[in-house]
């Protein structure tokens, strides 16, 4: 287990607020005391310094923060950091494996970006979005793509490069389990 | 001589691509400090009237909890005059002081800050803070009987009150035909993806700041002003831009607020603006009325332009557009009149936005040019063509480089607009309306002094710094670019290092004048480098370098050729004993500006749907092409307008305030209620380059991209909507209701 919480004095919150957690980031578990009202985006940028996933409103309107949790995609601004504890969470630092992860290598290749600061959010979406075997024509990947905002306008090579890395970087049949799998989970949570 | 590795004009991958991609490339809110306080501002709730008392004790009370700063209890602080006020600020009127009066002057005025150890009880206190007022009239209407002329600061920075050649209104009662119609262009918010944020740490009277910022130099030097320090004392490091589009272009007074509050806790204090603090705490392109009267003979040839432009700007700070700067330039025509007012509100100050002025101005004039096409039955793209302005007429200067000819065959034979059927409502599919549309897009090309230092390391291998900022645009890719070819190295081989102040001056990232302003800079500085290291070679006593001595030096495949072979830059760092070697570069505007007119220009062509039931449009496709001189890198200045394109179709379709005239304030400051395109809303845009350089503007042979890939986009799509309905919508956005309704 990895002791992160070096500044614990510096984030003292009041004994009623504050609560011990584990959180499990990218394989590591980190225990840190948080308050009650920390957002997990904000754990993971201020206290785990993940800076990685990005705040772009704090409202859950921009995508910008998304990560994946327990295999679904999670704006992390509106999900609070006690609530997430032993579940497995992905961010944008987690993604590549040594090698880049093909959808970062094909959103390069593509220029899906300018400033970047939406692009981990938009690939973690796109990385989510794939494995659930939701991205299966143009139209389905922008519309499910449409919870991620670019304000310098990439849509269009953001879409390409998705396309790319499921033509060339992921296994098609990998993709149609996780598929498969994804509309079973469905399923089953709506039952 | 150097033998060029063509490295310019390749579609090199970003440079920083794979740090952006890991989450690697960090954005100002994101630089730790030991011992990070956290801030959160209570803005006010009116706007207009007077503080009659603040009550602070529960928030001061509040857990974690080290300072409220108010107007009551706030230092006092200097706000030295600059002695030249930089252009990226509003040219007239006064900046607001923060926490120095008890004077509210628009909804959303921060009056406090609330310190805390953490971000939690930051805000939490910040809630606690209880301001009461006493209300003032003011002015919340935009009305234009109050318009009024721009001060002679704002004249003087070429946004006139008035100008006139030839008589326009007697020309336009003359005139065979003639339109004469009113637009609104609203709102709107930058809204990049990154919210502004400053991290603030002093040392004894020393300050850095982490900040979002288009302008590090002018960062630093704004704040230096505003506590009275010297600039020296002021470090700013900006590495990484998310998106700004002119929002970061000045330095807006929560910079100041995290500065005055680290110094009040004397901690580094951060504070980061939330989405909703974005709509009231940094700018916005104001909403702008305009008229615009055109006349023409029967064939087309325009005799009159009369374009008059009402924008709104603060009580406080009086800031003013570009906005008529494309009725006096982008056609040929003997009459035009021009007429610019500016309507105070108490609003915070409207601020450059993507296009400047211009978007707004030609927004207006490429309407009003499809309207003519349509009095005079004649095609719109013959009417730009019969009009085709050979020269700058405004300032009776030869153009340096335009190429818009091409950009008009290109954009209409790749979109086939020979297909197009002249009637409105003629074309159909699938139930739906189709329209197509075009206009020209136009944006001055300047220039601003710049410096940036080469340097080569032992290894062989280039380290650019420069102080200017990447806010997306590519900068640290495409200066990569000009550093290898201007060296001879591979583009792997040169490092480049921007956003701080500690780094040679550069101008401000904005008004897209940054490859040819910083570009040449860099291209000078690594011709110093070069000729400083013939210098040394021709100097060296070691024999091995004997050979290399004679005549010109010649620069390729990563070192100096000879008679026997290329010797490497890291063989001849090693020969010469050096560990680095550096020089600066420096490039300055010239004459050309005296002796030509320079501009970017382009040619865009849209296809709209449009449902007859639900008033809803959908774009299907944009082409455009464009005359930016020499194409540094397609992929990037390909993204670039892209991006503009879809901006475009914010501006077209969707973006507003919505102003709330009883409160002062824009009703809808969030992502979900502003809306901006999303992926679905974005199909096929299809950019291409017309061959061009223009060496008359700068060595580089480089124009600017970033404004010209918003001109004129939303003007072609409004054109196109009327195409396929035959409603012209003349108040921007075009909404379902507006275009049902119109």
């Amino acid at each position: 287990m990895l002791e992160v919480d070096k500044d614990r004095a510096r984030h003292a919150v009041q004994p009623q607020h504050a609560f011990l957690v584990t959180l499990k980031v990218n394989g590591e578990e980190h225990r840190l005391n948080v308050d009650a009202r920390t957002t997990l985006l904000d754990a993971l940028r201020d206290r785990l310094h993940l800076t990685g996933t990005k705040k772009g409103c704090g409202l859950g309107q921009c995508g910008a923060c998304t990560i994946i949790v327990d295999g679904r995609r999670v704006v992390s601004c509106l999900t609070l950091a006690v609530m997430n504890q032993g579940k497995e969470i992905t961010t944008i630092e987690g993604l590549a494996n040594g090698a880049l992860h093909p959808v970062q290598q094909a959103f390069i290749e593509h220029d899906a970006f300018q400033c970047g600061y939406c692009t981990p959010g938009q690939i973690m979406s796109a990385v989510g979005l794939i494995q659930e075997g939701r991205t299966r024509s143009d139209d389905e990947i922008r519309e499910n793509m449409s919870g991620n905002l670019c304000r310098c306008g990439a849509y269009t090579n953001i879409v390409d490069a998705i396309k790319d890395a499921i033509a060339h970087g992921l296994d098609p049949r990998e993709a149609m389990t996780q598929a498969v799998e994804a509309i079973a989970q469905d399923a089953g949570r709506e039952a | 001589m150097n033998v060029p590795l063509k490295a310019i004009g390749q579609p090199v991958s970003r440079v920083d691509g794979p740090d952006k991609v890991q989450g690697h490339a960090r954005y100002a809110a994101e630089f730790d400090q030991p011992d990070l306080m956290h801030a959160a501002m209570v803005l006010s709730t009116i706007p207009s009237g007077t503080i009659t008392a603040i009550e602070t004790k529960a928030a001061r009370s509040a857990p974690g909890v080290h300072a409220v700063i108010t107007h009551e209890n706030a230092p006092r602080l200097p706000y030295a005059p600059m002695a030249k006020r930089p252009q990226v600020d509003a040219q007239g009127g006064d900046q607001l002081k923060v926490f120095q009066d008890p004077t509210i002057r628009f909804n959303g005025q921060p009056v406090a800050v609330v310190v805390a150890e953490t971000l939690e009880q930051a805000v939490h206190a910040a809630d606690l803070v209880r301001v009461s007022y006493e209300h003032a009239d003011g002015h919340t209407t935009f009305d234009r009987a109050r318009g009024r002329a721009p001060s002679r600061g704002n004249e003087k920075a070429g946004r006139p009150a008035d100008t006139e050649i030839g008589d326009a209104d007697a020309a336009l009662k003359s005139a065979a035909v003639s339109i004469d119609a009113n637009y609104v262009q609203a709102r709107e918010h930058h809204n990049a993806i990154e919210p502004h944020a400053t991290i603030a740490a002093w040392d004894g009277d020393h300050l850095t700041l982490h900040d979002k910022t288009q302008w590090p130099d002018n960062d630093r030097d704004e704040i230096a002003h505003v506590f009275g320090i010297k600039k020296e004392n002021i470090h700013v490091v900006s590495p990484f831009v998310g998106g700004a589009f002119g929002s970061a272009l000045r330095t807006w007074p929560h910079v100041t607020v995290a500065a005055l509050a680290a110094r009040v806790v004397q901690r580094p204090v951060r504070l980061e603006l939330t989405r909703r603090q974005c709509y009231t705490s940094i700018g916005f392109r104001p909403h702008t009325e305009q008229r615009v009267a055109l006349g023409a003979a029967a064939d087309g040839t325009l005799t009159a332009i009369v374009q008059e432009a009402f924008g709104q700007t603060a009580t406080y700070e009086e800031y003013a557009e570009t906005t008529l700067d494309p009725a006096r330039n982008t056609y040929a025509c003997p009459n035009v009149r021009t007429r610019y007012r500016l309507i105070e509100m108490n609003t915070n100050s409207p601020c450059p936005m993507r296009s400047p002025g211009v978007a707004t101005g030609m927004l207006a004039l490429e309407t009003a040019m499809d309207e003519l096409a349509v009095a005079l039955r004649m095609d719109p793209l013959e009417l730009r063509l019969k009009n085709y302005a050979d020269r700058d007429q405004h300032k009776n200067l030869p153009w340096s480089s335009k190429e818009l000819r091409a950009c008009y065959r290109v954009a209409a034979e790749r979109f086939g607009w020979s297909e197009r059927t002249p009637e409105p409502r003629s074309m159909r599919r699938n139930g739906h309306l189709i329209g197509y549309g075009m206009a020209t897009a136009v944006y001055p090309s300047h220039r601003a002094k710049a410096s940036a230092a080469a340097t080569l390391l032992r290894d062989g291998t280039a380290l650019i710094r420069t102080a200017g900022s990447d806010m997306g645009p590519g900068t640290y890719t495409s200066m990569t670019q000009v550093a290898a070819e201007t060296l001879g190295l591979p583009v792997e081989r040169v490092r480049i290092e921007l956003g701080d102040t500690d780094m040679p001056y550069a101008p401000v990232h904005g008004g897209s004048i940054t490859m040819a302003s910083v570009g040449t800079a860099v291209q000078a500085a690594c011709q110093a480098l070069l000729d400083d290291l013939a210098g040394v070679v021709k100097a060296s006593p070691d024999p091995r370098l004997a050979a290399f001595k004679a005549g010109t030096p010649e620069w390729r495949d990563g070192g100096l050729a000879g008679p026997g072979g290329v010797i490497s830059f890291a063989e001849l760092m090693e020969g010469l004993g050096f560990d680095r070697i550096t020089a600066e570069g420096q490039s300055a505007p010239g004459n050309e500006s005296k002796t030509h007119s320079s501009a970017a220009f382009g040619a865009v062509f849209a296809e709209v749907e449009v449902d007859p039931d639900f008033g809803t449009v959908r774009v299907p496709r944009i082409v455009g092409a464009y005359d930016i001189g020499r194409v540094v890198n397609p992929k990037t200045a390909r993204s670039q307008c892209v991006g503009g394109m879809v901006q475009g179709v914010g501006m077209a379709l969707l973006e507003q305030a919505e102003w709330d005239e009883r409160f002062g304030r824009p009703m809808n400051g969030n992502l979900a209620e502003y809306v901006v395109p999303v992926c679905a809303d974005i199909r096929s845009l299809d950019v291409t380059f017309v061959p061009g350089e223009d060496t008359i503007f700068n060595p580089l042979g480089v124009k600017g991209v970033a404004e010209l890939g918003l001109s004129g986009v939303s003007a072609a799509i409004g054109n196109a909507v009327y195409h396929a309905t035959g409603r012209r919508v003349r108040e921007f956005p075009i909404l379902p209701e507006r275009l049902l309704m119109g």
